[in-house]
């Protein structure tokens, strides 16, 4: 996709901050992106380099936190949710743009039965009446996989098991038919069977509902068989995007070739030791003056130590913000 | 069976290990009502200078079986041998002068480190214990310690929250060294930690077995890592051993079926390798330990379960080729069930059970 019109969300130098008493911690810095409809993107990045706040401004939960300042705008179908009023706002989220927690344990309230949770949602945003509500909740659940739907909707959440309570959350998301789906770190809390149980759901679900879904993680190998494109981020900004197929086989910011090195792969022979990124993830109130990933990389000369490199195209549709792109992956052989 | 699990050079061996946790009911007198069969017949050896990988799904008893074999938690029945002698029958000091040679690295570094504590005094506190060295030898032991897992000696003085994940690991593992133990059991070391920093504490254990000559019991539900770092791994299901064999020979061909769908539900950080692969999805969750289902565990979930057979009796763990044990009444002298990916993300089996040996 490009800069077209047809953008679904589009992201402009959103940057979020949280004064505390360290100073400022610049949590997401200057963050764009888009996503067209029904595309599969994948924010990918450790804890506290900012995805997940990322999401939270998307769907309006950032803004709610105490002491957070933001800018930049974050425009779903060209209107700015961040100066939208709130009951504008309130009328797209939850309907027009939902989301999946990793938790599925704490993020579904244990005092309500799944019948309440579902219908809720379908009864506020589309107006159905509850016996209508009850009926399409079934029916979600039935498609999400959940057996014998019509009696288990009366049960409450301690009642199912993690991967089926996951199934629920997922349910729950897709019940207004949103256009947009964030799901932050769906599989971490599960097991390997479920994760891939729950990742090939939400892709099918995706193209059946033609929603586009963020998935927010870690874990690179979450990502690679289910997004087409994928952001990197490192210490609050975008280092490197670009279409899933070149960025895995050539990626163009050290960051992303460290990340992909370091964890052992099932397809590969072993080796001896594991590459590793050297020293320790960012303090984000107390970021160096150049590139924040210069501490941590191999290619890193006094240019980086000064200067922060900007997030720029390295053709093919990529990006990456890194002044040693061009000569990375040569670099990067020579290190492995 | 027993016999043949083990090996000429065990240091730690495990046989027929039970732990059933008590379900009571009642408040002032509690009746039992039922149980939790965590761990339900492990029979394997640890041997010396060896790095045993245990892989399950969480809830299948890895890290009861962690706790138990440093009687952490006392098992219900079966023993456990170190070096030729049965640690269940040990209480006190003699138990204590047996789990010197013993330790254990822990998943949370943040709640396996007391907050309280300065650094020198965590990594010190074994030693106290143990009445190894009076104070001044202690610091230069607890000095030399933080230098081997890579932490400035200078810090000891300290507290916790003063360091990163990574870094609190590494104290974790320096107090685990402190006695100069054996044998260390390793539960989810890695889980918690950032993902640029798995692989330095990986190393560094690897680094350190090798120093040291120690052998670990790595616990873990990450394939890849266990893969990388294990030289045996053994599989669990539900309290049981469902495989167990050389890593290269149970990652090249595993046997049992949820050995491998277990490893085709592992996803590769590659989208070309992705799109070539058709992972088999299993059907339905892990059933629960409190009432597991009757014969093989996983029949439930097997796509080759056969009625009558796999529903009603036990698969022992057996060798079904030298050097690999598994627990599956269908894998034969010549052939084992293969599951593949089918149509509609259901897992069928190839036809076949006669024909040649291996795909």
């Amino acid at each position: 996709m490009g800069a077209d019109g047809r953008a679904l969300l589009r992201l402009t130098d959103l940057t979020v901050d949280f004064a505390s008493q360290e100073g400022m911690v610049h949590a997401v810095d200057r963050v764009s992106f888009q996503v067209a409809p029904g595309e599969l993107v994948g924010l990918v990045g450790e804890s506290g380099c900012g995805k997940s706040v990322t999401a939270g401004a998307i769907i309006g939960l950032t803004g709610m936190l105490p002491n957070v300042t933001m800018s930049g705008s974050v425009e779903f179908d060209g209107r700015d949710l961040l100066t939208l009023p709130e009951a504008e706002v309130r009328a797209i989220r939850g309907r027009q743009i939902s989301m999946i927690f990793q938790d599925p344990i704490t993020s579904l309230n244990p005092v309500l039965s799944i019948e309440r949770l579902m219908t809720e949602g379908l009864e506020l945003h589309l107006g159905l009446s509850h016996a209508d509500a009850v009926k399409r909740s079934i029916a979600l659940l039935d498609e999400v996989g959940i057996p014998k739907a019509a009696s288990r909707i009366k049960d409450y959440p301690h009642q199912f098991s993690g991967g089926m309570r996951q199934r629920v959350m997922i349910a729950i998301a897709l019940s207004c038919n949103p256009r947009l789906l964030l799901a932050d770190e769906p599989t971490t809390a599960l097991d390997v069977t479920i994760q891939a149980q729950i990742l090939r759901l939400l892709k099918r679900l995706s193209r059946e509902h033609e929603a586009a879904v963020i998935v927010i993680t870690h874990d690179l190998g979450v990502v690679a068989g289910m997004c087409r494109r994928i952001l990197v981020m490192y210490a609050g900004r975008i280092v490197e995007s670009g279409p899933a197929k070149a960025l895995f086989a050539r990626p163009h910011h050290p960051y992303t070739v460290g990340l992909l090195k370091s964890v052992p792969r099932l397809d590969e022979p072993r080796r001896d030791t594991l590459q590793t990124i050297s020293g320790l993830p960012p303090d984000l109130a107390h970021l160096p003056p150049g590139c924040a990933f210069a501490p941590r990389c191999f290619l890193a000369t006094d240019e980086c130590w000064q200067a922060e490199p900007e997030l720029a195209s390295t053709g093919d549709g990529r990006l990456s913000a890194c002044f040693h792109s061009a000569s990375l992956h040569e670099a990067a052989g020579v290190v492995a | 069976m027993t016999a043949a699990v083990a090996s000429g050079d065990a240091l730690v061996r495990v046989e027929d290990l039970r732990v059933h946790f008590p379900i009571t009911s009642g408040v002032v007198f509690q009746r039992k009502v039922g149980a939790v069969y965590a761990v339900d017949g492990l029979t394997f050896d640890v041997r010396r200078g060896e790095t045993l990988g245990l892989v399950g799904e969480s809830g299948c008893g890895k890290s009861t079986t962690g706790r138990a074999i440093l009687q952490l938690i006392r098992p219900t029945a079966g023993r456990v041998l170190y070096e030729g002698s049965d640690l269940a029958d040990l209480r006190g000091r003699r138990l204590r002068k047996q789990r010197k040679r013993m330790q254990m690295i822990f998943q949370d570094p943040y709640a396996s480190l007391n907050s309280r504590m300065t650094v020198g005094d965590i990594i010190g506190e074994p030693l106290l214990v143990h009445r190894m060295g009076g104070k001044a030898e202690r610091k230069t032991r607890v000095r030399e310690l933080l230098e081997t897992v890579g932490i400035n000696p200078n810090t000891l003085n300290r507290y916790p929250h003063e360091f990163s994940g990574g870094q609190r690991q590494r104290i974790g593992i320096a107090r685990a060294l402190a006695v100069e133990p054996n044998f260390i059991v390793c539960d989810e070391p890695i889980s918690a930690l950032d993902v640029s920093i798995r692989a330095q504490i990986i190393n560094l254990l690897q680094q350190l077995q090798r120093e040291f000559g120690l052998t670990y019991l790595f616990i873990a539900h990450d394939l890849s890592v266990v893969r990388h770092i294990s030289d045996r791994v053994a599989v669990m299901y539900l309290g049981r051993i469902v495989e167990l064999a050389e890593n290269a020979v149970l990652y090249g061909e595993p046997m049992h079926p949820y050995t491998q769908a277990l490893l085709s539900a592992v996803p590769i950080p590659d989208p070309e390798a992705e799109e070539r692969r058709r992972p088999v999805v299993l059907t339905g969750d892990v059933p629960s330990p409190v009432e597991p289902p009757s014969g093989c565990h996983f029949h439930t979930r097997c796509p080759a379960a056969r009625e009558g057979l796999c529903d009603a009796q036990d698969p022992p763990l057996r060798e079904v080729r030298p050097g690999r044990w598994a627990s599956c009444h269908l894998i034969t002298e010549t052939d084992y069930p293969r599951i593949r990916a089918g149509e509609d993300d259901l897992a069928v089996v190839a036809g076949s059970t006669e024909g040649g040996d291996g795909p």
